[in-house]
């Protein structure tokens, strides 16, 4: 639709596209989901998001119940409040779908995310990518005479503001693993 | 006792423990020692059809007709391919069945051998679900579920491949008691809360309207029952979307006709109009909303639905309900009963004045001719000579289908079986033989447009094979006729490859399939000629020359909302104009 150059909201275009009643404010969501790990149940999840057109900004799957089969897999999507809502109403009809959480939504929550970096650079730089490694507690798990590989932990933008920290001593490299997440308290 | 038995044994075990009577299907290679067992009982009957995409039409058209589970069997790679179109269908239209295809062994997948394709791949987003079952102990357990999944909630497709190898080796049998369905079980009772609210919107609304859908029908013949009290109690008018036909008698004294964009005027004016909408089992189609910024401006929308994501996808909901719509229906009716039986009496017989003003419109007369016959006469003529009969309509994609769904009257569900939300074309034919192998002696007729028809033709052999007497009724106006109306409404009169040229001789054609062929083109000779239709013993079929340039009214111009309704070609020139014209 975008290429018809048809603005959202305005009246006489696309019915896809026309979501007069809802808001147009995009928010970041944290998704958890609870799946039974069955073949084939990741490609469910993404399915359904490029199917129906939803973002996806980060995602993680793994196994975390192995007697009971269950994986976690935790998206971070964007979207307006009506979308987000649509996204979790579409997930859980997916038959393998065990259980699914807004964290975003539903109160306080722990992210974190792990990063590795390698960067390159002698002299100054290296000796200032190493005292900033400290100050972000990331840990040195490879070197050689020019280059580190950093491992860090923590929240997306913690390892976003390193990241920027890093690019003009040598970054060459990032690996993500996507955002963990759970929601706080007892239950 | 657990009984050891083989794959293929499995199948057929599976499908008799699961009350099937009927599986449509067509054999190849990777299915074969399933074949080989049906082929050694009697239970369960196997009806051949010409083509994969008919299996699952057909299966379509047997659990539209019956409320149970329909059944198709296909081979790996193309047979599998073939059966996408039918599965995306039932899919769009919440149609219980299970296809059960066969793949190529085990050891062979992912080597691109013969007749392979990732079957669970390509069909994962047109099944409600889908399971490749690799290891024959799990197969009998799998099958259970596929019928458990397909029924429940919304119902929908399901898919089950079974590699070969799969079939032939041997395992313990579960049997469908044993069967882990356990986590699988949507919801079916509304919110009770929502529901007193709902009671008393409707105790106090002004102009109320139901406007009903698929689900009704989905939710069995009960939830039509209840429907229909409760609209009887009420006196609050009702509507349909193409789906909900039948929920309520269109002999009914509350009935509007169908809604949407060719639904009829008072319907969609009562939509436009209604402070209070009672959506039951329907899903705001983009047929059926037309504009959405100017969709029923003034009214407070009630949605019951089984499954949540309807619920403000397309139209945000005052009301949500989330339940089956037997059960919600059942206690509202409680409720509503228990609160008094309380309605806006004097509110409502306004309403009904003003309704009664939008039907002197007459949104369905057309101009008759003695020289051609016209599509409508055709249907009124059919409705009219086979009204009281035990008879069931299925539908072809196009004008006719719509027509048919103004024209013909139904007085109960399960009678109608049309393709809504996906619009295939070659649905139809396919459809009624299903409908008729489940109810061999009610009258079938397929109301089709000659291109449509033209699709699925091969499924004549089926019908003469199986003696089915479907009547496959073609109003023959040998051009895409839709496809025509639009390139009359929006290109120009520029009529890009929407005439039927070198069409057979349909009377030759049947003739050669060894049915029987009627073609008729006087208005005076119609009546007749339906009545031979209907009075032989046989498939037949009837070739309607009709008005080729007839154009489907009343129509409600894409991009405009329901009160913006076109009644006549006089209003249609250019009705769709710059960025409507983006929408299909």
């Amino acid at each position: 639709m975008s290429a018809l150059q048809i603005k959202k909201g305005s009246s006489k275009h696309s019915a896809y596209n026309l979501r007069p009643t809802f808001s147009d404010v995009q928010e970041a969501h944290t998704i958890t989901v609870l799946v039974e790990n069955e073949p084939g149940v990741l490609a469910r999840v993404i399915g359904l998001f490029s199917g129906r057109g939803y973002n996806i900004d980060s995602l993680t799957v793994a196994e975390v119940d192995h007697e009971g089969h269950l994986s976690r897999i935790t998206i971070v999507t964007t979207g307006t409040p009506q979308v987000i809502e649509q996204i979790k109403a579409q997930l859980g009809r997916i038959v393998s779908v065990r259980d699914v959480h807004d964290l975003t939504a539903e109160g306080s929550s722990v992210e974190r995310e792990l990063a590795l970096m390698k960067v390159s650079g002698s002299g100054d730089k290296r000796v200032e990518a190493l005292r900033l490694a400290d100050i972000f507690r990331a840990q040195v798990v490879d070197s050689t005479l020019e280059s580190f590989i950093f491992q860090l932990t923590g929240a997306p933008d913690k390892i976003d503001a390193f990241a920027d920290l890093m690019r003009p001593l040598g970054l060459v490299q990032v690996a993500r693993t996507g955002v963990a997440a759970l929601s706080r308290g007892t239950a | 006792m657990t009984r050891q038995m083989t794959g293929a044994k499995m199948v057929v075990q599976a499908l008799k423990d699961q009350g099937v009577d009927t599986v449509f299907g067509y054999p190849g290679g990777a299915v074969l020692p399933i074949y080989d067992e049906i082929f050694q009982q009697n239970d369960i009957q196997h009806i051949l059809v010409r083509h994969e995409q008919a299996a699952v039409h057909a299966a379509e058209g047997y659990a539209r007709s019956t409320g149970k589970v329909g059944v198709a069997l296909v081979t790996s790679g193309p047979g599998a391919t073939n059966a996408v179109t039918g599965l995306t269908d039932a899919l769009m239209d919440s149609i219980p069945i299970v296809v059960l295809s066969g793949q190529v062994p085990t050891f062979m997948i992912g080597s691109d051998a013969f007749q392979e394709a990732d079957t669970v791949g390509i069909t994962r987003p047109c099944t409600k679900h889908n399971w490749l079952v690799k290891d024959t102990a799990d197969l009998s357990s799998v099958l259970h579920q596929a019928f458990h999944v397909s029924a429940s909630g919304r119902p929908g497709p399901v898919l089950v491949d079974i590699p070969k190898d799969v079939q032939f080796a041997s395992s313990s049998y579960t049997p469908k008691p044993k069967a882990p369905v356990g986590h699988y079980q949507p919801q079916v009772k509304g919110d009770m809360e929502t529901i007193t609210a709902l009671v008393e919107a409707i105790e106090t609304a002004e102009r109320p309207v139901f406007y009903t859908g698929g689900g009704v029908i989905n939710s069995g013949p009960a939830a039509s029952q209840l429907l229909r009290e409760l609209v009887e109690a009420t006196g609050i008018p009702i509507t349909s979307t193409l789906m909900g036909l039948g929920s309520y008698p269109a002999s009914g004294k509350n009935w509007l006709g169908m809604l949407g964009m060719h639904g009829l005027y008072e319907a969609n004016l009562a939509m436009h109009g209604c402070d209070l909408m009672i959506n039951i089992g329907a899903r705001f189609d983009d047929r059926i909303t037309g504009r959405l910024d100017a969709f029923s401006p003034k009214s407070k929308k009630a949605h019951i639905d089984i499954d949540p994501s309807s619920i403000n996808k397309v139209i945000k909901t005052d009301l949500p309900i989330v339940g089956d719509v037997g059960h919600v229906l059942e206690d509202m009716l409680k409720v509503w009963k228990a609160r008094g039986r309380k309605v806006n009496r004097e509110a409502l017989a306004k309403w009904w004045r003003q309704i009664e003003e939008w039907k002197q419109v007459k949104c369905l007369s057309y101009k008759g001719s003695e020289t051609t016959i016209k599509p409508q006469y055709a249907l009124e003529r059919l409705e009219a000579l086979t009204k009281g009969r035990d008879r069931y309509i299925t539908t072809e994609v196009g004008q006719h289908q719509m027509w048919a769904a103004q024209y013909l009257g139904f007085e109960d569900p399960n009678r109608w079986m049309t393709s809504g939300g996906l619009g295939t074309m070659g649905y139809g034919f396919p459809a009624s033989v299903g409908v008729q192998v489940a109810h061999p002696e009610a009258l079938v007729i397929n109301v089709a447009g000659e291109a449509s028809w033209l699709m699925n033709m091969q499924e004549m052999g089926t019908a003469v094979q199986y003696r089915l007497p479907v009547k496959q009724f073609i109003l023959n106006n040998e051009r895409l006729g839709m496809v025509r109306q639009w390139q009359q409404l929006l290109h120009g009169e520029r009529y890009s490859s929407s005439w039927s040229e070198a069409l057979p001789d349909f009377v030759k054609l049947a003739e050669a399939f060894g049915a029987k062929g009627i073609i008729c083109k006087d208005p005076a000779d119609l009546d007749d000629a339906i009545m031979e239709m209907l009075n032989h013993d046989g498939p037949v079929i009837f070739d309607c020359l009709v008005e080729k340039h007839e154009n489907c009214f009343p129509m409600i111009p894409s991009g405009e909302p329901h009160n913006k309704m076109l009644l006549g070609d006089a209003q249609a020139t250019n009705a769709i104009a710059g960025k409507g014209a983006v929408l299909v």
